[in-house]
């Protein structure tokens, strides 16, 4: 038997009642409260979520001499320091690896920030890359980290830490002192609302959850609330949306890959390019209340083609929503499809991303 | 009146020939968020331990099975449009159909209020 992590925060989650269940892994919080309520408070207050689960390597090294640019869907020289950037791990297919955020640290130094299922294998692909006199450090499980996300999640955390914490850009991040030891915080998150992105040392993290939970404009909220929130901004949920058989070109995100220069895949995805792709992913409404579930088939007329990875009830749009992958003839805007399984047939229509349009991401 | 349960955490109230019938706290409780219920269409003849009616949640789809056999009379249309009151109050407003009891007798197959808490306990 697989013995799951547990983050630090573990004794909180339980004080709160939460409701645990396996993760990437890891035990983690699906819900406290119920997920609606949490949803909600997240699209107008500011929710606290543990993402302690997630993979954080420390790189250290001249950038260029590393060798692991080649590894990365992006260019990462040209990220500037106190900058992130979302891209891809490929394989030599273009299939995704994972999918991860990379934080320029310093002109040496870049944190990447991974999904907690693929970690391991992630790290061990970064590591066997590094030439030269660079080298990688896991620092998963040992590095913790909170989100704050909700349109007064910078109101709370001004008044915590200080101004300094509004002045930080989209996709930037300062470091910063909170409760007295070294924290980086990053305007970046996973829900379509303004929101940060802690890390800090395992050790105050405990008492950063409680301090912040003290404000009556935080809750905490789980990953079952979080799922919500991505989906209803159309971000994809890797071992869902995406996975190694998948590319970016078919997920619809080629502006995450830079072809200008090398990287693994780059061949494979320039073929797929050539010859047309034979499936891609689509947004649809469902006509009523009713959930599309991971799985479902999708239908044209009738006839299957293709998958559902991710659905949900949108408690913003008031009606079912999902994600899918299906033949290119059935993936323009406002094709009308069918989505079920035996016995269930719901009626959608393909539509545009972000489902949700009114978060405060940008504000 | 006197409720009595199912082993799926169905109740039903029963008042003379008329049932009314909702999930228990115990179902809202796994079942989390309810988001859609799809009620039957009034007229229609169940038997005992049937599919009623299907309910949908945040986590899961599930059926909703018959506690007696009977034909419905009147569906709960709040809870379409505010599926969140089965959540609020599962024994109250969210109740779900009503039903004309075919059968009085089909209820000794059913628990009263002490034997399903007792019932309850023996799952946790």
């Amino acid at each position: 038997m697989v013995t799951l992590k547990t983050t630090p925060l573990m004794a909180e989650h339980t004080g709160f009642d939460a409701r645990l269940a396996p993760f990437g892994g890891w035990l983690m919080p699906i819900q406290y409260d119920g997920i609606l309520a949490e949803h909600r408070w997240c699209r107008e207050s500011a929710a606290l979520f543990d993402t302690c689960h997630m993979g954080q390597f420390l790189l250290q090294g001249e950038i260029a001499a590393a060798g692991i640019e080649r590894l990365f869907s992006f260019r990462l020289d040209t990220i500037a320091v106190g900058r992130c950037r979302y891209g891809f791990l490929l394989n030599e297919q273009g299939g995704i690896v994972d999918d991860l955020t990379v934080y320029r640290l310093a002109a040496d130094q870049l944190m990447v920030v991974v999904n907690a299922g693929p970690e391991e294998k992630d790290f061990a692909a970064i590591q066997a890359g590094l030439q030269g006199a660079a080298h990688g450090e896991d620092r998963t499980g040992r590095s913790a980290k909170l989100d704050l996300q909700g349109p007064l999640a910078r109101d709370v955390l001004v008044q915590l830490f200080g101004a300094e914490i509004a002045t930080i850009p989209f996709f930037g991040f300062r470091r910063l002192s909170l409760l007295g030891t070294d924290a980086l915080v990053s305007r970046t998150g996973y829900t379509g609302e303004l929101g940060f992105e802690i890390y800090c040392d395992n050790g105050v993290v405990v008492p950063l959850w409680r301090q912040l939970l003290e404000d009556g404009r935080v809750r905490p909220a789980g990953l079952g609330a979080r799922d919500l929130l991505r989906l209803e901004m159309g971000y994809s949920l890797y071992g869902s949306d995406l996975d190694e058989t998948t590319t970016p070109l078919e997920a619809g995100l080629e502006r995450f890959v830079d072809f200008s220069r090398d990287f693994v895949g780059r061949e494979a995805l320039l073929r797929q390019q050539a010859a047309g792709l034979q499936r891609v992913r689509v947004a649809f409404r469902v006509d009523s209340r009713r959930t599309p579930r991971h799985g479902y088939g999708i239908f044209l007329r009738c006839e299957q083609v293709g998958m559902v990875t991710s659905g949900a009830f949108s408690p913003m749009l008031g009606c079912g929503i999902g994600m899918g992958y299906v033949t290119p003839a059935a993936a323009a805007i406002g094709t009308s499809l069918q989505v079920g399984q035996e016995g269930i047939s719901l009626d959608a229509t393909v539509v545009e991303l972000p489902f949700y349009r009114e978060g405060s991401l940008r504000k | 009146m006197d409720f009595y349960f199912t082993r799926e955490h169905e109740w039903i109230r029963i008042d003379g020939q008329v049932g009314i019938i909702g999930i228990t706290a115990h179902a809202v409780e796994q079942l989390g968020d309810i988001t859609f219920v799809e009620l039957p269409l009034p007229g229609r003849k169940v038997k005992q331990a049937e599919v009623l009616c299907a309910i949908e949640s945040v986590k899961a789809a599930s059926d909703i099975y018959a506690p007696l056999s009977g034909k419905v009379i009147e569906v709960n249309e709040l809870v379409e449009n505010k599926p969140e009151i089965v959540n609020s109050s599962p024994e109250g407003e969210g109740w779900l159909v009503k039903v004309e009891i075919a059968d009085p007798g089909e209820v000794k197959g059913l628990m009263n209020r002490d034997e399903y808490t007792l019932y309850l306990k023996g799952l946790s």
